[in-house]
Order: C-alpha cells, then structure tokens, then sequence
C-alpha cells in the first residue's frame, strides 16, 4: 500500500537524523520533572498517574509543534516536495502516511514513559486500566495536535513560523473551554455557538478520557479533529498547487 | 506522446507561461531554451503535474495530466531543479523509496535500483549519505531516480547546472543513449547543449515560444551564419576596406586577428569567393571557415526583446 511507502520513509527518516533522539530524550526529562516536581507524585501518596497525564496537554503544546513543524515546511524548502507530489501517489498517500508516520512516533515516545507506569506499579496497586485509557487519551490528543501542525506547516517554506502557529492554533483549542477563549467569543457570538467552541476544548476531552472513561464520544471526537485537519492540510495543499 | 494546448499560468497580474502548444512524439529530444525566468521550469511543473495551469490542457500518452494525475506521473520521469532529494537518506534507501512509490517491490524493485545506479555509476557510494555527497553525485542520484521506472517520457530540468565539464559530457551521453522510444525534454540555458544533445529546440521568453526547430534551423536565423571567418598575421586597414568592396560580403567584422565577412543575403558560395580573392591578392591567412551560426546571437535576438 502507498501509505505505507510513504509512512516507512518518513518515520526512518526521524530515526536518521538526531531530532529523534533529542526529541525523545527531552519529552522523557520534562515529563518526569512534571510528575515528580510540579505534580507532587510522592507526596500524594496515591497510586495512580494523574499527576503525569494532566501535564500532557502542556507538553505537547510545544513539544508536538516540533515534530510537526517539519512535515511539509521542510518538503517545501528542499524542493523534495516537488519530487513526492510527482510520483504517482495519490495526494491521501501522501497526508495520510506523513501524518501516521509522526502519530506513531509520538506514541513511540509515549510508550518510552513506561518506567513511571513501572513505578506505580511497584510502589501501590493502580488501576491499570485507568492507566491503560488514559495512554490512549493521550496518544489520540497528539494526534489531534499534529493534524493542526501538519495543517500549519502545508502553509509556510519557514519551521519557525509553522511552529509559531501551531503552538498558537493548538492553544486554542487546548484552552478552548476555559475564560481565556470563551470571553473573547461571547460578547459577540450567539450562545449555541459559544458552546459549541467550549466543546471543541482538547482539555474537557482529555480529562474525560483519563479519568478512566474511554467514551465513543471523545473517541470520536479526536478522530474527526484529526481527519478534519488533515483534509484542511489537503486543502492547503492543493492551493498552493494552484498559486 | 505529449499534447499540450493554451497552456498557460498566471501568477496575479503576471504571466509566467503565455499560450503555448506543442506535440511531441517518440524520439523528440526537446531543449527548453531560454533565459531565467522565461517560463521553462514552470512549464515542466505544469507537464508534471505540480503546478496547476492557469488554462490550457497537457495529456501525456492519452492521460490528461489534471484529470488523470497518476496514469499521467506514472509515465514520467522527473528531475526538478537544483535536484533535491532526502538528504538524510543514503542513495541505495532514497533509491528504493523511489522505486517502491512507483509501485516495484521485491525483486523487480532491486533490479530497477541496480540497474538505474550502474547506468548513473552510483555503485561506489550507495549507502553514504545524500548530504555528504559531492555536488555531481547528488545530481547523478536524482537522475537515476528519474530514470529508475524506465520511463516514456524524461523532464530534466537543467540537468547539467553546475556540474564540472566531464560531468556534463557524461550526462549528456546518457540522454544520447537513451532509446528511441522516449521523449526527452530538458531545459537549458547553456547553448551548446542544445546542439550536443537536443533534435528539438524551443526557445522562450516571457512565457511564449519565439522559435521552435530543428537545432540547425536556429543557427541559420545568426546573422553570422554562412559568414567567411579568416585569421589573419596583419590586418591592415587596406585589407580590411578591400573585403569590404568585395562582391557578396555584406559586412565586415573585425575581432583580433580576425575578420568575419557576412554574406550579402542570397549568396551562397562566399567561402570561394574569398578564397580566390586570397590567391589573387596573395594574403597570408592561417585559418579560415564557414561560419554554422552563432548560437549566443540567435538567443540574444530571439529573447531580448520579449523578455523584460
């Protein structure tokens, strides 16, 4: 399958370089310093992985901008984009395999955590399962992020500038339920839209999701806000085809 | 075979391509000619397929390349400019993707690899990587991926930029050799290659064709061409005003030792003209020859006016 053509090279071209590895090392410190130090781990004293996951959002809001800055901004630079948009794949190809290649790092980094879930483990009885949804939470709400870095990245040749607005973009939404978005939009947007924008919130999803409850609704909810995006990036895409 | 019709691509109020059409068949080894900017790359964008046109239709071996993108990328081969490729990469890893996009696998897929980097003599550098390559080998390891499928058609955009001469020998060799079943266009806009490699040239400027021909028919739009060309020991003022008045010579051009005669235009036997003249005045010449035509006036006249 063409996805997987394209996903294989992306992903080895991660690994050959040392953004991979200095990505991977410096998600594993700061997500540690913010479990032990910020979120008080010990002093808790209770056996579970709250205190790791809620930092997640925080992480990746300028974490998640790094991996994606380069997807297509890099393509665009180096003129290999002109290469891959003239072999014969098709442009979903193309998104799709980009996209799953950096969802998948993602989650390779996420599964590096693996010694705090050890840890909890060895020190009290977790709920697991709690802990297994919450992975998930967390793996689909990259997800969502990188689909609007790869949308942000399709706009501009520069990575700062990808990077820049989708840290700003993905805030947004991150903040989306919360004072800081919902009081610019009220005074001038009917109350059924005002809601509507609350629900869009990567928070109000993420915390339902670990705390154990893996509903279809917030399932569905990061699916459709990774398709939803990258069919933008298609968008995008095929715009400046045409410019 | 190509068939492109009105192609043209508009960027605001700029027109980078104006109306062109042209056919080519099987055996067409097409130059691009013209100056930066005349709209070569962005034709060979729009026949590839990555850049939409503005209007106009381009269909490649009945495929129309907007409506039918993939049959049409999957009879091509594409060298963008400047060469770029995954520089992460090793050529034997950036090889096989290639190959693997353009649906190979297994076995077929080595031996196209094996094949494409020994016609290329990429062997000795397969698994270094891309961006530790010297300039001359990047540029061999993007034509390799171009020619990796055995492609109908080759678009090589300035295939030969920067790279030393014996290096441009041997690319041009490869475009020579290649069979005679393939359409070949590579734009340029160094003028000897198009009569080392080309059996069509098309020149440019803004965005339009100004002239579209045989490399032969060019040469015999330069005002130098037919022309008596002499190197001379002395060259005297006497002698000088004596070719002048001489029956058929248009014109005399003096540059060094050298005097070049232009032709009155209907006259075709200027050369033995000259030469009895020679005999007759008894003038020691070292050198003289019949002009082809020079390529660099016949760009300059073609181009200059149009491109501003």
């Amino acid at each position: 399958m063409n996805i997987g053509v394209v996903l294989k090279r992306e992903l080895s071209g991660y690994f050959a370089t040392p953004v991979a590895y200095v990505f991977i090392f410096i998600f594993l410190v700061l997500a540690g310093v913010f479990t032990f130090y910020v979120g008080n781990f010990y002093e808790r004293q209770q056996a579970d992985l709250v205190p790791f996951f809620s930092f997640h959002p925080w992480l990746y809001l300028f974490l998640i901008p790094a991996i994606s800055m380069r997807l297509w901004s890099e393509e665009r630079k180096s003129g290999t984009l002109e290469l891959l948009m003239t072999l014969p794949l098709s442009r979903w190809d193309i998104v799709l395999g980009k996209f799953l290649a950096a969802w998948l790092f993602a989650g390779i980094a996420l599964v590096l955590t693996f010694p705090i879930w050890l840890t909890v483990n060895f020190l009290g009885h977790p709920d697991n399962g709690v802990i297994l949804a919450s992975y998930i939470g967390s793996w689909l709400m990259a997800g969502g992020f990188l689909a609007i870095g790869s949308c942000m990245s399709a706009l501009t040749r520069s990575q700062v500038v990808a990077f820049v607005l989708c840290g700003f973009v993905t805030l947004m939404f991150v903040m989306a339920g919360f004072p800081l978005v919902l009081d610019i939009v009220r005074g001038w947007l009917p109350l059924s839209l005002v809601d509507v924008i609350a629900s869009l919130s990567f928070l109000t999803h993420f915390n339902a999701i670990s705390r154990g409850v893996l509903s279809l609704q917030d399932f569905l909810y990061f699916i459709s806000m990774i398709l939803a995006w990258l069919f933008a990036t298609s968008i995008v895409l095929d715009l400046k085809k045409g410019g | 075979m190509i068939e492109v019709s009105h192609l043209s691509k508009h960027y605001g109020d700029f027109v980078a391509v104006n109306d062109l059409s042209f056919r080519l068949v099987p055996g067409d080894i097409l130059g691009f000619l013209g100056p930066n900017g005349a709209g070569k790359s962005t034709t060979m964008k729009m026949l590839t397929g990555f850049l939409r046109p503005t209007s106009g239709d381009i269909s490649i071996w009945g495929s129309d390349v907007w409506t039918d993108t993939l049959a049409a990328q999957s009879h091509i081969g594409y060298l963008p400019e400047g060469a770029p490729a995954y520089e992460e990469m090793t050529p034997l890893g950036f090889l096989n993707f290639i190959a693997e996009a353009r649906g190979l696998s297994g076995p077929d897929r080595d031996d196209a690899v094996s094949k494409a980097s020994a016609t290329m003599s990429l062997e000795s550098v397969l698994n270094q990587k891309i961006e530790t390559l010297s300039k001359g080998f990047k540029r061999r390891v993007g034509m390799a991926q171009a020619i990796l499928h055995d492609p109908d058609v080759l678009i090589l955009d300035e295939p030969t930029d920067g790279l030393d001469p014996n290096q441009k020998h041997e690319v041009r060799e490869m475009i020579k050799g290649l069979s005679k079943e393939k359409i070949v266009i590579v734009s340029t806009h160094i003028l000897e290659e198009v009569t080392a490699v080309c059996n069509r040239v098309m020149v440019l400027a803004g965005g339009a064709i100004v002239s579209d021909g045989a490399p032969e028919d060019l040469l015999t739009l330069s005002r130098h061409h037919g022309a008596v060309t002499l190197e001379l020991i002395e060259i005297t003022e006497e002698l000088t005003s004596a070719f002048q008045s001489l029956d058929g010579v248009d014109e005399v051009e003096r540059e060094d030792n050298r005097l070049t005669l232009m032709p009155v235009s209907d006259v075709t036997d200027l050369f033995s003209r000259v030469m009895s003249f020679i005999r007759e005045k008894d003038v020691t010449v070292t050198a003289a020859f019949v002009e082809q035509g020079r390529l660099d006036d016949v760009f300059r006249t073609l181009t200059e006016g149009d491109a501003q």
